[in-house]
């Protein structure tokens, strides 16, 4: 790279065998990398491998001038690092008042106690936890105990913060209120988040890595990614559908034969291979009469008309997945988010015929 | 309370059968103790003087225990390695070794003509009355520990760890304060065990008033010549044994004040 070294950049390459993870990522001073992924994809590994819990087989990783690991041979361990790790669960010592929690990275890092205290009182006042400074863990709640971990671990001064699914241990809407303290808290940070929830990359970070399988598939700026995914799993994690196809004038026309009008988020000359993301929420959802399948409209129902016509697509049903209080109705072709009602009243069922009917607004097309 | 679900009648016949089988023979003895002479039986010097040894003796094994025990439990909880079983099986091998069998190794090492060769000559010595009771009391204080440590998981010590304390840090300020009522009460229940300890002192350390005559000893000796001094001072040390079995099962409640309150 020709880039110089920035002040606290991280660049991590390892894998570790056992747990089949093999991952590269870097980051930026200052910026919150979002790792996206389905349970199991190896997300807590990385952040093992960056705090020094877990030990990879080989590979490298810097912190600003810092060597983390260089294996085999080099190994920091943890306590100097200068990373700090915050967990589902706040984790809070049990048998320390808040106060002395907070303090405990200053006091540990060999701060006189008094400069502790100072710290901590700083930490539990931007995360409004001081009202609760002499209180033992046993006596927060979830959403309490998790600021106090968040104060605890910012007052630790780390060069580098790893968030390890810090909110979905939470109920919503404590959720929503600690998301909120973090964004605020995070601004400027190096930090590595790591989440299920597509939200939470969306509004606390500034760039994604999706892993599926011990391996980063995508990665890159959070809105360019998540919009427009380029994996199957980036899309299903943003709650999109991801097609493949070639440029036509008005949209897509898809590997399997389907046309679809949509907007192309930069020309694309005809012809030329294109992915679409299409919004399950805006496609509409119609039964098929029984009686004449889908001869009458074989793929597509308006082939060529003008950008501005919804496209029309015969489709089976193949599941049907409560979501929040919506159903996806996946199907052969693309998904549909639809009110349970239109379900009951359209008696959907796995392997009902069913017609999709995709406006031009839900389609984004991309190279 | 939770739901209680029916244990079989028979079951609590028995159960009831063996705390009687416990606790009827002290009965006994209680019964047969001359209550009029009592004071003058268990003051007379040579009991005092055994008594105080006992005392003494056990502190200072019980110290012995936890300067070595609890570093023995914290290898052979978080620290992985090969033999780590067989280890374990050594260390608590004082458990069920017949005492007199401990004596006679630890008189093997120690002793004037041991592997030692009499470099460290303890035996007959009051240090050596603490170093077998050590050895024989060793094995419960790791045993209890290694297990609470088990349980309490590495989870607290890898945050600790990543907030930036040191190893050592680690341990002192989360690890041994998170298991401290196991410490407490493994080392009530070695110093418990040092009391009773009869069979290595008699046989490393002999039987010398004031200086290895402990109060076990002491009443066998007594059983020979005043059965009566025998009695009394064994309701001494059943008095002494309650307690330190009461202030055991009270500590492991007491040392968790942060599990005692519940959010108001």
């Amino acid at each position: 790279m020709a880039r110089p070294a920035a002040r606290m950049s991280l660049r991590l390459e390892a894998a570790a065998d056992a747990r089949d993870v093999a991952v590269s990522l870097t980051l930026e001073h200052g910026e919150t990398l979002a790792v996206l992924g389905p349970n199991g994809a190896g997300k807590s590994t990385v952040l093992g491998m960056l705090a020094g819990l877990v030990r990879p087989d080989r590979g490298r990783a810097t912190l600003g001038g810092d060597v983390l690991f260089d294996l085999p041979g080099r190994w920091q361990p943890p306590h100097l690092r200068g990373v700090a790790l915050l967990a589902q669960d706040a984790l809070l010592f049990p048998h320390l008042s808040v106060r002395a929690n907070v303090a405990f990275g200053p006091r540990a890092s060999g701060a006189p106690r008094a400069e502790a205290a100072e710290r901590a009182d700083e930490w539990m006042r931007r995360t409004a936890t001081a009202d609760f400074a002499h209180r033992r863990p046993a006596e927060l709640s979830g959403g309490q105990a998790q600021r106090v971990a968040i104060a605890r671990a910012l007052a630790a001064e780390p060069r580098l913060l790893l968030l390890d699914e810090p909110l979905s241990a939470l109920d919503v809407a404590v959720a929503a209120e600690v998301r909120g303290m973090l964004a605020g808290v995070l601004a400027g940070r190096t930090t590595v988040l790591v989440t299920h929830d597509a939200l939470d990359a969306y509004l606390l970070a500034d760039r994604v890595a999706v892993m599926h399988d011990g391996r980063v598939v995508e990665e890159g700026p959070t809105r360019r990614v998540l919009e427009r995914p380029r994996h199957p799993f980036t899309a299903e994690l943003s709650g999109l559908t991801l097609v493949r196809g070639v440029r036509t004038p008005g949209g897509m026309r898809t590997d399997d034969g389907m046309l679809l009008s949509g907007h192309a988020a930069e020309p694309v000359a005809p012809g030329a291979p294109v992915l679409a993301a299409v919004r399950p929420s805006a496609v509409r959802l119609a039964a098929t009469a029984t009686g004449a399948p889908d001869a009458a409209t074989p793929d597509a129902a308006t082939p060529d008309a003008a950008t501005a016509t919804a496209s029309s697509i015969a489709a089976t049903v193949t599941a049907l997945e409560p979501q929040a209080d919506l159903v996806r109705v996946r199907t052969d072709r693309l998904d549909a988010l639809v009110p349970p009602a239109d379900v009951a009243d359209l008696r959907l069922r796995v392997s009902s015929p069913v017609t999709l009917t995709v406006p031009p607004t839900a389609v984004t097309v991309y190279p | 309370m939770s739901l209680r679900l029916g244990v079989p009648r028979w079951v609590i016949a028995v159960a009831a059968l063996g705390a009687a089988f416990v606790v009827l023979p002290l009965v006994a003895m209680a019964l047969r103790v001359d209550w009029a002479h009592f004071l003058p039986l268990i003051a007379s010097p040579s009991a005092v003087d055994a008594l105080l040894l006992s005392l003494r003796t056990s502190l200072l094994a019980t110290l012995g225990c936890l300067v070595l025990g609890v570093p023995m439990a914290v290898v052979l909880a978080r620290v992985p390695f090969a033999g780590q079983r067989v280890v374990r099986a050594i260390v608590l091998l004082p458990l069920v070794l017949p005492p007199v069998v401990g004596g006679l190794a630890l008189l093997a090492l120690y002793g004037r003509r041991g592997l030692l060769d009499g470099a460290l000559n303890v035996a007959f010595s009051t240090p050596a009355v603490v170093i077998a009771q050590t050895f024989v009391a060793l094995p419960f204080l790791v045993l209890s520990l290694e297990g609470a440590l088990r349980s309490a998981g590495e989870r607290y010590e890898a945050v600790a760890a990543t907030l930036g304390a040191r190893p050592s840090t680690v341990l002192f300020r989360v690890t041994l304060p998170l298991v401290l009522p196991a410490v407490v009460s493994g080392a009530i229940l070695s110093f418990a065990r040092a009391l009773g300890e009869f069979g290595a002192t008699l046989t490393f350390a002999g039987s010398l008033q004031g200086v290895t005559r402990t109060l076990p000893l002491e009443i066998y000796l007594q059983r020979e010549t005043d059965p009566d001094a025998a009695v009394a001072l064994s309701l001494v040390l059943v008095a002494v044994a309650i307690a330190v079995v009461a202030v055991a099962h009270g500590a492991g409640e007491g040392l968790r004040p942060w599990r005692a309150r519940r959010p108001a």
